[in-house]
């Protein structure tokens, strides 16, 4: 009866009140988030929202699933723990910048790596909102905030490069901006069994507002941004009249019927291919000499982790035919005393 | 009840080693025996030479071995030895007869390839199981470690080979604690005429007794006896192994499956190797990136309705504070394994200690009660894990279950418990009616506060827990001054109940006396030892044991206010003493306590006692 029924974005929102600031970038991504998994159809109570703490780790109680608050940058090692308790459950994680890739930074690698099937959604708005202001492991270098009043003396960690470092099988981007492609990325996170990785880049508007303008101004975004989806022509600008072609060991941008180019010099994106090197390329674009990527970069099938426990149990369990404890306990060495 | 256990210290150590009769297996063995007469054991030894002068290299036929039997009061060779190191498969077949039930058996690795197994006329490529070994085997990879060591040396590799005896030599030192600096000067004396053959062997022993030290490699030299066999079939176990068996016991017993997250720390990585080895029972063992991942882990597999553990020592336990707390703060079912260890930080990993009772009782922020249990002794901490186990599950809370290095190692005589020896577990689950009550997340059996347990995947339950305080009523975020308060006692009465549900505390030894000894965990047989002999000593002493620390059994004041004295003997500087002057003002509270990261001697307490009751 539960498997028929049609889920609306409704069935996925909790009655609570929702306390983000007006205009912050979480509200675009709660709502595309229930729209999403109403698409997906997965009843509300196989679902479980994990988070850690920060402004979008808030997230889960305005989900009417199950849903854990956990602490600070540990939900990843929750997640995981829920996965292979229960593999039958549909695990959402959602961190930002700070809970994910500074305190939380270890569990993420890990989780990546064990390719845990978990859909993560990391909102980066490259601030710490909730102490109010702190740069974080995003913020650009020089970057000024309370605690960088002279600007940071650090590099930022660019997170699609941590998670192809972590050997990650699926990283999309969105914006909170693009509710369309930001759906899409979701429900192709969902879609994906291992570990999802979306970033969404999200705006800050109390403590880092404007700090993605450059690539989300309404003007200038079509030229800035490039949508990319498996198999379709990597093509961008109002017109799509610009696409990217490879040049060399790196990538180009050049308008099609400039310079000798025609349509067919132009990349077709393959997420599915095992080798990372053209992701990567794609995901450190940054807007500025060329376009950033949104939608799915990466989306590569490899052993689950949850799914190879599962095979395990099954196989010692067969193999070792023990049916209990004591059994197990009396098939080894023991000694009768009278 | 508690199984009357002996703690004997072994007065006496049994080594044989065994190799290819060119493996210089004599020469290992004569030194050992040379060092341990040096520290002012008594020795004696026995060379198992084989009748051929040069067998074929790796037969059966060319096995050499030496035992050394080292102690006190050693008057033959010893029947049987409680270390074999075995250099091949062929020494390992020829000579594992020889070594004891539960003994250690330290194997050179890299000479057990598939050829050499053949060469030593194995029909299978397990030799252990072949062989119905009954022993720890530690593999090392000798030759490799040896090749390494002398990679600059400039010899050959025959040559090289040759210095493996003295892998095997600097090793076992390090078992037994040896002085390496007299191997050196016999060694020296041995090779005076060959200096560079004497730095070679000198540069092997010291990797090896680095080896050992690097792998945190220990044997107990402690035997615990049970004197108090019961009918049933028995088998030998550790505590490590125990606990991991008792969680999976306690998991039969309430239908949850058993989730272990655990990362590997001295002495506590043994309950993870167990319950790895248990997928064969169904066990998830995960090992994460770290402790505190090993934790929440744990915290997210109770959250979707799995018995969940992570094991550890203390620095461990350290790092899995705010774990510790999130389970708290959610009241999800939760074990939290101890095995102590000698602190504080890194400490003394492969010693014993009492000292992270505190830690256990109040190492986290805010009010954040728990529940507490400790283990009596190895075959304790079968029952104590169920006990753990049940606790967390019928009462919604995590439990740290301390053990001790000690236990931990040690092994003992156990009886297998029948079927239905242990009880069903009945977690606090919801049920469709609560629905219509209005159920919410926190919502509680007023009686035992213990709030309903509502499993992801269960539909109509679908809730959002987590560490921000919540209110009584809404389970919704709140500041609330006065609901703080409220779910603070919650919190806090929830575990006191505890005390109604576990068993009273028991009083030994002469129940009359005006003196009680107290103790608590991992000591117990060596108090017990303690008190069966001041009575026999005509000095009348009572015994209570403590397993269950936090709730203290609910009739202890009772106790206590029986005895004019009361001594608490403990492997710390008085934590427990001071937790229960804390409780009970008015006893009359007197210490022993020993910080040296070795157990109690019998001894020490006798006398400890018999001062005090002078001292009055």
């Amino acid at each position: 009866m539960e498997d028929t029924k049609k889920y609306t974005p409704a069935d996925y929102k909790s009655d609570q009140y929702v306390r983000w600031c007006p205009g912050c970038g979480d509200h675009a991504v709660l709502n595309v988030l229930h729209k999403a998994m109403a698409e997906l159809g997965i009843p509300p109570h196989e679902i479980v929202v994990v988070s850690g703490i920060g402004c979008s780790s808030r997230l889960i109680y305005y989900m009417n699933t199950y849903g854990f608050h956990t602490i600070h940058g540990r939900g990843a090692a929750v997640a995981t723990g829920i996965k292979v308790a229960n593999p039958n459950l549909t695990v959402w994680q959602v961190s930002g910048d700070g809970d994910g890739l500074a305190i939380g930074g270890n569990h993420f690698i890990h989780e990546v790596r064990r390719n845990v099937d978990i859909d993560m959604l990391l909102l980066n708005n490259k601030i710490y909102g909730l102490t109010k202001g702190q740069y974080s492991p995003t913020s650009d270098r020089g970057f000024v905030s309370k605690s960088s009043p002279y600007g940071t003396t650090e590099d930022p960690f660019i997170p699609a490069e941590l998670v192809f470092g972590a050997r990650g099988t699926f990283f999309a981007r969105s914006i909170d901006v693009e509710l369309k492609v930001s759906q899409e990325v979701m429900a192709a996170a969902a879609r994906h069994k291992g570990c999802s990785v979306v970033e969404i880049l999200q705006n800050c508007v109390i403590f880092n507002n404007g700090i993605h303008n450059f690539v989300t101004d309404r003007e200038t975004r079509p030229d800035r941004t490039i949508h990319l989806v498996h198999g379709e022509k990597m093509l961008f600008g109002k017109n799509h009249e610009k696409g990217l072609v490879q040049d060399g060991f790196g990538l180009k941008a050049v308008t099609i019927g400039e310079d000798g180019y025609t349509l067919d010099d132009i990349l077709v994106h393959d997420a599915h291919t095992k080798s990372n090197f053209l992701h990567q390329q794609l995901a450190m674009m940054d807007g500025h000499e060329l376009p950033l990527a949104i939608g799915v970069i990466r989306d590569v099938d490899a052993p689950v982790y949850n799914e190879e426990i599962e095979k395990q149990v099954a196989d010692v369990k067969a193999r070792k035919g023990f049916s209990c404890l004591r059994d197990m306990i009396m098939s080894g060495d023991t000694w009768e005393v009278k | 009840m508690l199984e009357k256990t002996d703690i004997k210290v072994l007065d006496q150590v049994v080594v044989r080693f065994s190799g290819d009769s060119g493996d210089g297996m004599q020469l290992a063995g004569n030194i050992f025996s040379n060092v341990s007469a040096g520290v002012g054991n008594q020795i004696s030894t026995f060379p198992d030479y084989p009748a051929e002068v040069r067998a074929p290299q790796g037969t059966l036929s060319g096995v050499s071995g030496f035992q050394v039997h080292i102690g006190k009061g050693v008057y033959t060779p010893g029947d049987s030895a409680d270390v074999l190191v075995a250099m091949n498969p062929a020494a390992l077949k020829q000579h594992a007869k020889f070594l004891k039930k539960g003994g250690v058996a330290i194997v050179d690795i890299d000479s057990f390839k598939k050829s050499d197994l053949e060469k030593a006329l194995y029909k299978t490529d397990d030799p252990y199981t072949e062989l119905g070994l009954k022993a720890q085997v530690v593999e090392v990879p000798m030759s490799t470690m040896v090749k390494d060591a002398l990679a600059d040396s400039g010899m050959d590799l025959k040559s090289i080979m040759k210095c493996k005896n003295m892998f095997a030599l600097g090793l076992v030192c390090w078992l037994f604690d040896r002085p390496l600096e007299s191997a050196l000067h016999l060694l020296k004396n041995k090779f005076a005429k060959k200096p560079a053959i004497y730095e070679a062997n000198a540069k092997v022993i010291q990797a090896g007794y680095d080896y050992g030290h690097n792998i945190h490699a220990s044997v107990s030299t402690y035997r615990i006896e049970t004197d108090d066999i019961r009918p049933g079939t028995y088998t030998d176990v550790n505590g490590n192994t125990a606990t991991a068996w008792g969680l999976i016991m306690a998991s039969e017993k309430s239908g949850r499956p058993l989730f272990l997250g655990s990362y590997p720390i001295t002495p506590a990585t043994d309950i993870l190797h167990e319950l790895a080895k248990r997928k064969d029972l169904g066990v998830k063992a995960c090992q994460m990136e770290d402790e505190i991942a090993g934790i929440c882990s744990a915290v997210g597999a109770a959250f979707a309705g799995d018995l969940a553990a992570t094991s550890t020592s203390g620095p461990g336990l350290a790092l899995k504070s705010e774990g510790l707390g999130l389970a708290v703060i959610a009241e999800l079912p939760l074990v939290v394994i101890d095995v102590q260890r000698g602190g504080p930080c890194t400490g003394l990993p492969t010693k014993t200690e009492q000292a992270d009772l505190k830690q256990a009782l109040y190492g986290r922020n805010g009010e954040s009660p728990l529940a507490v249990v400790a283990a009596a002794s190895p075959t304790d901490c079968f029952k104590m894990a169920f006990e753990a186990a049940r606790i967390a599950l019928e009462h919604m809370t995590p439990v740290i279950l301390l053990t001790d290095g000690f236990i931990a190692n040690g092994s003992s005589a156990w009886r297998i418990p029948d079927e239905d020896e242990y009880p069903e577990i009945k977690p606090n689950f919801v049920t469709p009616d609560l629905l219509d009550k209005g159920w919410k997340p926190y919502m509680r059996n007023e009686d035992t506060k213990v709030r309903y347990w509502a499993i992801p995947g269960t539909p109509g339950f679908t809730h959002r827990l987590g560490g921000l305080e919540k209110d009584y009523v809404t389970s919704a975020i709140s500041t609330d001054p006065a609901n703080h308060q409220r779910m603070v006692d919650a919190r806090r009465q929830k575990v006191e109940n505890i005390a109604l549900d576990i068993p009273a505390l028991e009083v030994s030894g002469n129940k009359d006396a005006d003196t009680l000894l107290v103790g608590w965990g991992g000591t117990y047989g060596h108090l017990y030892s303690a008190v069966n002999q001041l009575n026999a000593d005509g000095k009348q002493v009572a015994f209570a044991h403590f397993r269950y620390i936090c709730p203290l059994p609910a009739n202890t004041a009772e106790v206590l206010s029986k005895y004019k004295t009361i001594i608490v003997a403990e492997l710390n500087n008085g934590q427990f003493a001071d937790y229960l002057q804390a409780k009970h003002p008015s006893a009359n509270i007197k210490r022993i306590n020993k910080v040296q990261g070795q157990p109690f001697l019998v001894s020490e307490i006798v006398d400890g006692v018999t001062k005090i009751m002078e001292d009055k």
